[in-house]
């Protein structure tokens, strides 16, 4: 079998997995993991052999591996779907792969996979405990989630929808996968369907990222008609065409059609103003935030991003004022960065705090396209699935373990809030050190940390290429993000354990905490592919592998200067706020105690209210959009159009249909055709009756009769016919 | 001489003459007596014509013959069974009148 | 002029005797005036120059075929035959039809140009002779000859067949 074919058949297994799940093994739970495990496995397997057979291939972004068929005539062409592998699929197909894998195992162990059914578990609700006996006396323990299997089939769906959209070679299977990753998104968001909060949550992600699908597929559309094809190698290479203007906003097609698609990505990666969905998003269970809100879904909006980098970008040359798309994007990309990270700062949820972070964190690799330090913003995509789908899971392991402390002591905490926690680092040791490896990732620590590699990057792409907002915004977030990400471990692990719950956790099954400790085995090591030539000491002994592979993709130079950075100050400057923000953070909660209020409260003011609140973004849009939304779904639409004027003009041509059918029978139906009927039939008896009398059975009277007849026709012929 | 006419007419009026006797005689007998009455009557329509034409060229002479031979032979045979149902009819119903021999009624 | 009053006379006594036949209460006068009648068509057939008819009219007519009426009528003497009315009830409809149809067709017979010619030749001698040849010979009237025989055989079975006594019940 081709190389080729087998880029086909990545996706196929999880797809094949959904549905073996949802048809047959719904009853039987070990067997619904083990084929949702195959199908995440065998598209694992598939991913590695094509990464490892084109990385080593020359020139991969021109040649790119790829297979194609006709699918939709068009006309006198075809329109063409297929899949192909360039480099920027390469990578992403390798953090997609295995972060989807550890997800996968690490969801056995989140569901409870083993445990007993619970006492008073419904599906719809998260599992809340079973009786069970534990050292002799009766303790309450974790149960079993009831609806196990429906979510293995759901994460075997979005995974066939992730892995369609990174392969395919054309924009309309990538648009497939990203409604169908949409889709799975609303599912699993939706997950607990009996909770009001979770439904509201899941409408709100769907809506909210739909409102940037319209504006992608528009792109789509035009894009559609100004160059004839999807493919991607036919899009790029029609450049004379994009440039025209298209008289709208005195952009170029090119430009607007990249505009267009940078909504969807807004949409789909939560930028500002899209953001509002993806901390509500945190309704789902841990593994479906890990996967859907830090390593896949959201990274497919910026996979998208740099799919049309060089419309964006195009005409663009390092060195020339940004294009108008471009500054688009690096304005909402930082202006989200900081953003976010502000918020992050007052939240006490766990996972609220990682959500906000992806949003920043995403908001960092747009500004880096808006930059146009494209190697950049795709190191940072793939270092960041990584460490946040770590501190995801992390995060969703700090839960479990709060939750069995929960069901132990019977307190009713919440398991998310970080308030209640503390001291975790001795109860829950490998999840502690895996977690602090994500989080100093994220951060930025230096060296040892593929966070800081990448970050590394964003900032000197920012700074050589003379954008100070853009470099000062983002510096200010890292160190915001240094912060918040320490406060969120100190308050965690770190001091005294705050509450009974957090006292008697306990550490995970292996389950759970193998997928940890790969992910941090990558959350370091990620970033030792892509180190600088230029960087002081150690630039120059691992070649900068990332930077050539992916830099194949755009055919200038490594922007930002490959052969040596410009200037040693984004170095200096990320080593400062990186360092800096850490050491603040863990300064300000060492020493948090029960019942306090938070550190930051009181500096910071009335400003403090608003960054709980997420700056009533969410208030606003209710107002704005919801309730008006909600009047004329309810109101005008329902009660006004639907009941009295559709209704009501069914129930009127009712009325006369009725009154006209009756007027109809009786007038005219019984009277005359069914008279008509009975005539014919008394008629026909009467004189079958009076004829009767005629058969006297008599051969005389008839003959009689018959001589009469022959004589009066003979008599009439002869009078006819005759002379 | 003697027009063909008048043998002709002759045998029309006796034909008639037959045919009111069938029609409305009460006896069976009486009207398998009238109908023996319109043979002769055809019978002698034939060997008139058969007399009076023979010369015509057209005319085969033994075929008029021969069918006056058929008609004796169809008027016997036609009394014969006509007796016999009578007989039999009889035998059934006690009775020799057409008007009471009504099974086809209705 | 002597044959034609001849004609006359003898046509009388036929059609006479054939009302009689028609109008007659008893049923044996009936079948003698069919007799008398059966004789004067014998008399018309000898008078047609067809000898060998009238002879075989007075032996099968006469003969057979008014004999065998005769001892039908004898065979249902004692059933009402001679009492209550012999003739139908609506008899003038009959007569009316009847009456009609002869006005028609002597009309008719006198309207026609070629029934006013008088007699042709004379059949020949040996017309008999070829008669009977006629009748045996398959390319004349052979078959004719053999059907109409198969047919008196047919009415003599069926006659029987018809007429027998049953026996307590089925044959």
């Amino acid at each position: 079998m081709a190389i080729e074919t087998l880029i086909w058949l990545i996706p196929l297994p999880p797809l094949l997995a959904f549905f073996a799940i949802v048809l047959f093994t719904r009853q039987n739970r070990a067997l619904s993991h083990w084929v949702a495990l195959a199908g995440a496995g065998l598209a694992w397997l598939a991913s590695m052999l094509i990464f490892f057979q084109v990385i080593g291939s020359e020139d991969l972004a021109k040649h790119p591996l790829a297979t194609a068929i006709n699918w939709l005539p068009t006309g006198k062409t075809w329109l063409q779907v297929g899949a192909a592998v360039d480099p920027l699929t390469a990578v992403t197909l390798f953090f997609v792969a295995w972060t989807v894998l550890m997800i996968f195992i690490y969801s056995i162990g989140y569901h409870n996979y083993g445990q007993p059914k619970g006492d008073h578990d419904h599906a719809g609700l998260p599992p809340h405990g079973a009786a069970a006996k534990e050292h002799g006396h009766r303790v309450t323990v974790m149960s079993v989630e009831p609806m196990y299997s429906r979510f293995f089939a759901l994460i075997s769906l979005f995974a066939f929808g992730m892995y369609t959209l990174v392969v395919s070679n054309n924009l309309l299977t990538l648009f497939i996968g990203w409604e169908i990753m949409g889709l799975c998104s609303y599912l699993l968001i939706g997950f607990w369907y009996a909770r009001p909060s979770a439904r509201d949550a899941a409408v709100k992600a769907f809506l909210t990222t739909r409102v940037g699908d319209v504006f992608m597929l528009l792109g789509l559309a035009a894009l559609y008609k100004i160059t004839g094809s999807l493919n991607y190698s036919d899009i790029f290479g029609s450049t004379t065409v994009l440039m025209q203007n298209s008289g709208i906003l005195g952009m170029t097609w090119a430009g607007l059609i990249a505009l267009l698609l940078f909504i969807g990505t807004m949409g789909k990666s939560a930028q500002f103003p899209l953001h509002v969905w993806l901390p509500d998003a945190m309704e789902g269970p841990t593994p479906v935030s890990a996967m859907i809100h830090a390593a896949t879904m959201v990274s497919a909006g910026i996979y998208l991003a740099l799919r049309f980098f060089p419309l964006a970008a195009m005409g663009w040359e390092p060195g020339m004022p940004l294009t108008a798309t471009m500054t688009v994007m690096a304005t909402i990309g930082s202006f989200t960065a900081l953003f976010a990270a502000t918020i992050a700062l007052a939240q006490n949820d766990i996972k609220k705090v990682l959500a906000y972070s992806t949003i920043s964190q995403l908001g960092y690799m747009i500004a880096a396209l808006g930059v146009g330090a494209y190697v950049a913003a795709a190191f940072h995509l793939l270092t960041h699935a990584f460490f946040k789908a770590l501190l995801f899971l992390g995060s969703g392991s700090v839960i479990h373990g709060m939750e069995h402390g929960v069901l132990h002591t019977g307190e009713h905490v919440d398991p998310q809030d970080m308030t209640q926690m503390g001291g975790l680092k001795s109860k829950m040791p490998v999840t502690f050190w895996t977690f602090l490896i994500g989080g100093l990732a994220l951060s930025g620590f230096p060296l040892v940390t593929a966070g800081f590699w990448s970050k590394d990057e964003i900032l000197s792409g920012a700074f050589n290429g003379g954008q100070w907002v853009v470099f000062i915004t983002l510096a200010v977030s890292a160190l915001l993000t240094a912060f918040y990400t320490m406060r969120q471990i100190t308050l965690t692990f770190l001091g005294a354990p705050r509450s009974k719950a957090a006292e008697h956790a306990t550490e995970n099954k292996w389950v759970m905490t193998l997928p940890l400790v790969v992910l941090a085995v990558f959350a370091v090591s990620a970033g030792w592919v892509g180190i600088p030539k230029g960087f002081p000491l150690l630039g120059g002994i691992l070649p900068d592998w990332f930077a050539e592979f992916v830099g194949q993709m755009v055919r200038t130079a490594p922007e930002g200067g490959g052969e040596g950075h410009g200037s040693i100050v984004p170095l200096i400057t990320s080593l400062v706020v990186a360092l800096g923000g850490l050491y603040l953070g863990w300064l300000t909660y060492r020493k948090f105690g029960r019942g306090q209020s938070d550190a930051l409260e009181k500096p910071l003011g009335a400003l403090y209210a608003w960054l709980r609140n997420k700056y009533y973004f969410d208030e606003l849009y209710a107002m704005i959009f919801v309730k008006p939304a909600r009047w004329v779904a309810e109101t005008f639409s329902y009660q006004w159009i639907d009941r009295k004027l559709i209704d009501g003009f069914l129930n009127g041509v009712a009325r006369i249909v009725w009154w006209l059918g009756e007027r109809l029978r009786n007038g005219f139906d019984l009277p005359v055709i069914n008279g008509a009927g009975d005539v014919t039939a008394e008629g026909t008896r009467e004189m079958g009756h009076w004829m009767k009398g005629m058969q006297t059975g008599r051969v005389q009277q008839y003959m009689v009769v018959a001589i009469s007849v022959v004589v009066v026709l003979i008599a009439f012929l002869i009078y006819r016919y005759s002379g | 001489m003697i027009p063909l006419s008048w043998y002709v007419i002759v045998a029309v009026a006796m034909f008639c003459i037959g045919l009111f006797g069938a029609l409305t005689r009460k006896n069976a007998v009486a009207i398998l007596m009238s109908v023996e009455l319109m043979l002769n009557a055809v019978n002698i329509n034939l060997i008139a014509f058969w007399r009076y034409l023979y010369a015509d060229p057209a005319a085969d002479p033994t075929r008029a013959l021969a069918f006056v031979a058929i008609v004796f032979v169809a008027a016997a045979a036609e009394v014969a069974v006509g007796l016999a149902l009578i007989i039999s009819a009889y035998r059934q119903r006690n009775t020799v009148v057409a008007e009471e021999l009504d099974l086809m009624k209705g | 002029m002597p044959m034609q009053i001849f004609f006359l006379i003898i046509a009388a006594v036929t059609l006479i005797s054939a009302a009689m036949v028609v109008t007659v209460r008893r049923m044996m006068h009936a079948a003698l005036w069919l007799v008398l009648s059966l004789f004067g068509v014998a008399v018309l057939f000898a008078m047609l120059e067809s000898s060998f008819y009238a002879v075989v009219q007075v032996i099968v007519y006469i003969g057979a075929i008014a004999i065998l009426v005769i001892f039908a009528v004898m065979l249902t003497r004692h059933m009402m035959d001679d009492t209550g009315r012999q003739i139908a009830k609506n008899w003038w409809a009959a007569l009316v039809a009847v009456v009609i149809a002869f006005g028609g067709m002597v009309v008719l017979v006198l309207s026609w140009s070629r029934f006013q010619v008088g007699p042709g030749t004379a059949p020949s001698e040996l017309l008999l002779l070829d008669f009977g040849k006629a009748l045996t010979a398959p390319n004349q009237f052979a078959i004719p000859f053999e059907v109409s025989s198969v047919l008196l055989l047919a009415a003599l079975i069926g006659s029987i067949f018809i007429a027998v006594e049953r026996k307590g019940g089925q044959k």
